[in-house]
């Protein structure tokens, strides 16, 4: 490449500073606590006993072998969905697509609770299996495996592979293709050697943020994996929380850290090697209905997948809602069901008069309010930032890892450093949207950037060139592909914000509960109707996520437009 | 208009500065199960004039850290939810200021831990096994009498046990096999324990709704480590109206740890009249009369009436395991690194 002109590295500079806000914002709501707790916490003397890092191995060792197992599944499953939404039009496209993003805000006690109605010891497949089989004891083992991990890694991550693939896919020039075929390349060549290049910066860019999400999993391992397994997210929390030795949590803080901060900026570093400028093409270019019969058995597969490993876990959740099982408790045969909307009718009811009674409007109110301050918070300004980070320069190489180190960050460790930065204010409202907005962050600006960074430069060199302003060359030229991808970004943070739990319940909470802190506190209690209470609940949660999800998928830019 | 508009305005900012005085905000710091009723809170505001907020802080352990790591600024006024195996670990760290409520002449010796009386004693409960009746009658079971029992083959893979390392009745049914057998006895019954099949899973949720076949998920094991006032819980949060529990508590002798809550005063408050007045009616028959129902715990203040459901279907152990909260203080790393050796891996 020829050496960039003083002119070019001025706009470079001017272009860096559009990441300034997002960088503030963590510096001060990442970068200040965590430093705080860690420099208050951080004991040299545990460094030097053998054990510390026995434990430390242990706990690393697990966390990366599950990570990259279940980050490899989840391509295995994702990337072949991801063709299909691209490629095919069929019915039900849409809710199919939104569905399977609401996985990804479950909190995971329900999932758990969920897979167990389905595959657990007492499940319906091994009852069915039992009566078909004649067995004494459940054929299927799946609660407290490496397999339960798996699979709901795969489960709530699938989403991430499938949005940040579809839409680099959609958007491919279909014309590259086509002229590969005409120059005799079967569909292997095709794939091979012009679809996967091209695809390469969303690929890596769904893979690095999987793999973030399963090294840093927490609930799934808690509550399917059960007490065998544990990863450093775990051990922080069990050595910070129950243990009450502070200094062993800071310590695995600080390696999820820095592995972290290894893969970001390996991530970083990798990105512009292998982004190939392509013109991006209206989305409508590349569909079409499945013809040929290879192609219909493909969809039909894919579909069944999609039941299978998502429709009929999620379901159980609504169905368990409205289900009672019969009074005859104890009994070990047969589960009997009667239908009943009794757990809804007693949400709006506060029997006991408590003080604490969380009405569901006002937990979804407070919900969705929480949820769209993040979405604008997180656009605002992560829009900026990844339009300064597709320049490709030295500082924003650094920057780009920067921001992708609050997915690695263990919660336990944040939510302690916010309360000795912020104090008494920690417990305002204002710092739930601000926290969700360190989660949905990096998500919005990895959708964003590999969108922008495959703009050939030559578009706006042209519309300049051809009398336009900057500003006019910007909004004909990178808006609308920007918008584009910034509805899949918006989705990130909306459903990020509806289903974290984690932050919110490391702040304190004086009077806006959430959805996922209402279910909680029903399932904190014994009794059938608690039990039955929260699945209302965790139902009316996934209509909301589903309903936002379509809405935003709505605004589609206008016509005029599109390219 | 303006020249009347003006100084309307200026005497109406005058007026509220000088209207009835703002109630002061007295703020208290609990653990998220913490619950209460609507009318006994806002009783003890109007009789105040003060307005109290809740901070619910997280599970007892974070709730804890979290008054820690703020003691130089606190966050609240009283921290209710430090129990007794992390009482040590509140009072060294120096959160609470003395404070002798005369109420306390009331409450029995056996729960007051803290001879200055920084942390007082609020509820206590009593972690124990529940058991699916129907289970037990169906098979023609007997009903496990002494911890010893539970080795036996009888009762082979029928109990489900929460890791103590990441859960706090876990922690506590641990804690009892330790007072009942010694140190390191109770490793012993525990090796015995996991080759009759006992299954381990991280939190109560799980354990309760998923494992027990005695509530809602209808999971494969009649036996589950909760509460001794699970199955009064049971009754009132029936899906339909239950004439009987359809479960109950093991109650033999050290087969339950006794886990005493406790609040106290924290120190820099700048509402320390308010704050003691809270500890006070924390104390009161109106406020212990209130909790079995919302926190499903038992009220230490004699005085107080507990609820019928709970007189009916709660049992409370004659002899519940107990241990000094200093050695639990000194040992609870150990007791539990040993533990997971021993049942984990």
């Amino acid at each position: 490449m020829a050496n960039p002109s003083p002119k070019r590295r001025a706009r470079e500079r001017a272009a860096s500073l559009l990441a300034l806000p997002a960088t503030l914002f963590l510096a001060v709501f990442f970068v200040l606590p965590l430093a705080r707790i860690l420099l208050y916490a951080l004991d040299g003397r545990l460094l030097l006993q053998a054990d510390t890092w026995e434990r430390v191995g242990r706990a690393l060792g697990f966390t990366v072998y599950q990570a990259a197992l279940s980050t490899l599944l989840t391509l295995v499953v994702g990337v072949p969905l991801a063709f299909l939404f691209a490629r095919y039009e069929f019915p039900g496209k849409r809710l199919w697509r939104a569905l399977l993003a609401v996985p990804f805000m479950l909190p995971t006690v329900v999932v758990a609770a969920g897979f167990n109605a389905f595959l657990g010891d007492r499940g319906w497949l091994n009852l069915t299996l039992m009566r078909l089989l004649g067995l004494g004891a459940p054929p299927v083992r799946f609660t407290g495996t490496l397999t339960a991990i798996l699979v709901a890694h795969v489960f709530y991550n699938t989403t991430l592979v499938v949005r940040l693939l579809a839409h680099a896919l959609e958007h491919l020039d279909p014309h590259l293709e086509q002229a590969a075929r005409m120059l005799g390349a079967d569909g292997g060549k095709v794939l091979r050697h012009v679809t996967l290049p091209l695809l390469r910066p969303s690929l890596l860019a769904a893979t690095a943020l999987v793999f973030l999400f399963d090294f840093t999993s927490f609930g799934v391992i808690l509550l399917l994996g059960g007490p065998t397994f544990a990863t450093l997210e775990v051990e922080i929390y069990v050595q910070g929380m129950h243990l009450l030795n502070l200094p062993l949590a800071a310590l695995l803080s600080v390696v999820q850290l820095l592995c972290t901060a290894a893969l970001s900026s390996l991530y970083s570093h990798l990105l512009p090697r292998i982004v190939t400028p392509f013109s991006l093409r209206p989305a409508e270019a590349n569909l079409r209905a499945p013809r040929r019969w290879g192609e219909k058995l493909f969809l039909l597969s894919s579909l069944a997948l999609l039941v299978a490993l998502f429709l009929v876990p999620m379901t159980s959740v609504p169905f368990r809602s409205v289900a009672r099982l019969e009074a005859a408790r104890g009994e070990r045969g047969e589960v009997r069901y009667g239908l009943t909307a009794d757990y809804y009718r007693e949400l709006f009811l506060n029997r006991r008069s408590s003080l604490f009674y969380v009405p569901p409007l006002a937990a979804a109110r407070n919900s969705l309010a929480y949820a769209l301050a993040t979405v604008l918070l997180s656009m605002a300004l992560g829009t900026p930032a990844a339009i300064a980070l597709a320049r490709r320069g030295q500082v924003a190489r650094t920057l780009d890892a920067l921001f992708m180190l609050p997915l690695g960050a263990s919660a336990v460790t944040l939510g302690l450093g916010f309360l000795m930065v912020f104090r008494r204010a920690v417990t305002s409202p204002w710092l739930v949207p601000l926290a969700h907005t360190l989660i949905a962050l990096p998500l919005v600006i990895r959708t964003l950037q590999p969108a922008l960074a495959s703009i050939p430069p030559r578009l706006q060199e042209a519309a300049r060139v051809l009398g336009a302003s900057p500003w006019r060359a910007w909004w004909t030229v990178e808006w609308p592909i920007l918008w584009r991808a910034s509805l899949a970004a918006a989705t990130f943070a909306f459903t990020v914000s509806l289903g974290e739990f984690g932050a919110t319940l490391l702040l304190a909470r004086p009077e806006y509960p959430t959805l996922p802190v209402a279910i909680y506190r029903f399932l904190s209690q014994p009794g059938g109707l608690n039990y039955g209470q929260a699945m209302a609940m965790t139902t009316i949660l996934m209509a909301f996520t589903t309903g936002g999800i379509l809405l935003i998928e709505r605004l589609r830019p206008p016509a005029s437009t599109e390219f | 208009m303006r020249k009347i508009f003006i100084p309307l305005l200026l005497g109406l900012l005058v007026l509220t500065a000088c209207g009835p005085r703002q109630p002061a905000t007295l703020t208290v710091m609990t653990h998220d199960s913490f619950a209460a009723s609507e009318e006994v809170i806002r009783a003890f505001e109007q009789e105040n004039n003060v307005k109290v907020t809740f901070l619910a802080s997280g599970d007892t352990g974070t709730a804890l850290n979290k008054a820690i790591l703020s003691k130089d600024a606190p966050l609240a006024d009283v921290f209710y939810g430090v129990d007794n195996t992390f009482l040590s670990r509140a009072l060294e760290a120096g959160i609470f200021e003395p404070y002798a409520s005369p109420l306390l002449k009331d409450i029995p010796q056996e729960f007051q831990l803290d001879p200055e009386s920084r942390a007082l004693p609020v509820d206590y409960g009593d972690v124990c096994i529940n058991y699916d009746k129907a289970y037990f009658a169906e098979h023609n079971l007997p009903i496990p009498q002494r911890l010893e029992d539970l080795t036996r083959p009888e009762y082979r893979g029928l109990l489900v046990v929460e890791n103590p390392a990441t859960s706090s009745p876990g922690l506590a049914f641990l804690l009892a096999t330790v007072a009942h057998f010694g140190d390191p006895g109770y490793l012993d019954f525990w090796r015995a324990l996991r080759e009759n099949g006992v299954v381990v899973v991280n939190d109560w949720e799980t354990a309760y709704y998923t494992n027990f076949s005695g509530s809602s998920g209808k999971g494969p094991q009649p036996m589950v480590v909760s509460y001794g006032s699970s199955p009064p819980a049971e009754v009132i949060f029936a899906e339909q109206p239950l004439e009987e529990a359809p479960t109950a508590s093991l109650v033999g002798p050290n087969m339950c740890f006794r886990q005493v809550e406790f609040v106290g005063v924290l120190k820099g408050t700048k509402h320390r009249d308010l704050a003691r007045k809270f500890v006070d009616f924390m104390l009161s028959v109106r406020f212990q009369e209130d909790m079995p129902l919302q926190m499903f715990v038992f009220p230490v203040n004699p005085q107080a009436k507990l609820p019928d459901a709970f007189v009916q279907y709660a049992q409370i152990p004659e002899q519940p395991a107990r241990l000094d909260p200093a050695l639990i203080a000194a040992n609870r790393e150990k007791w539990i690194q040993a533990w997971t050796e021993t049942v984990l891996r």
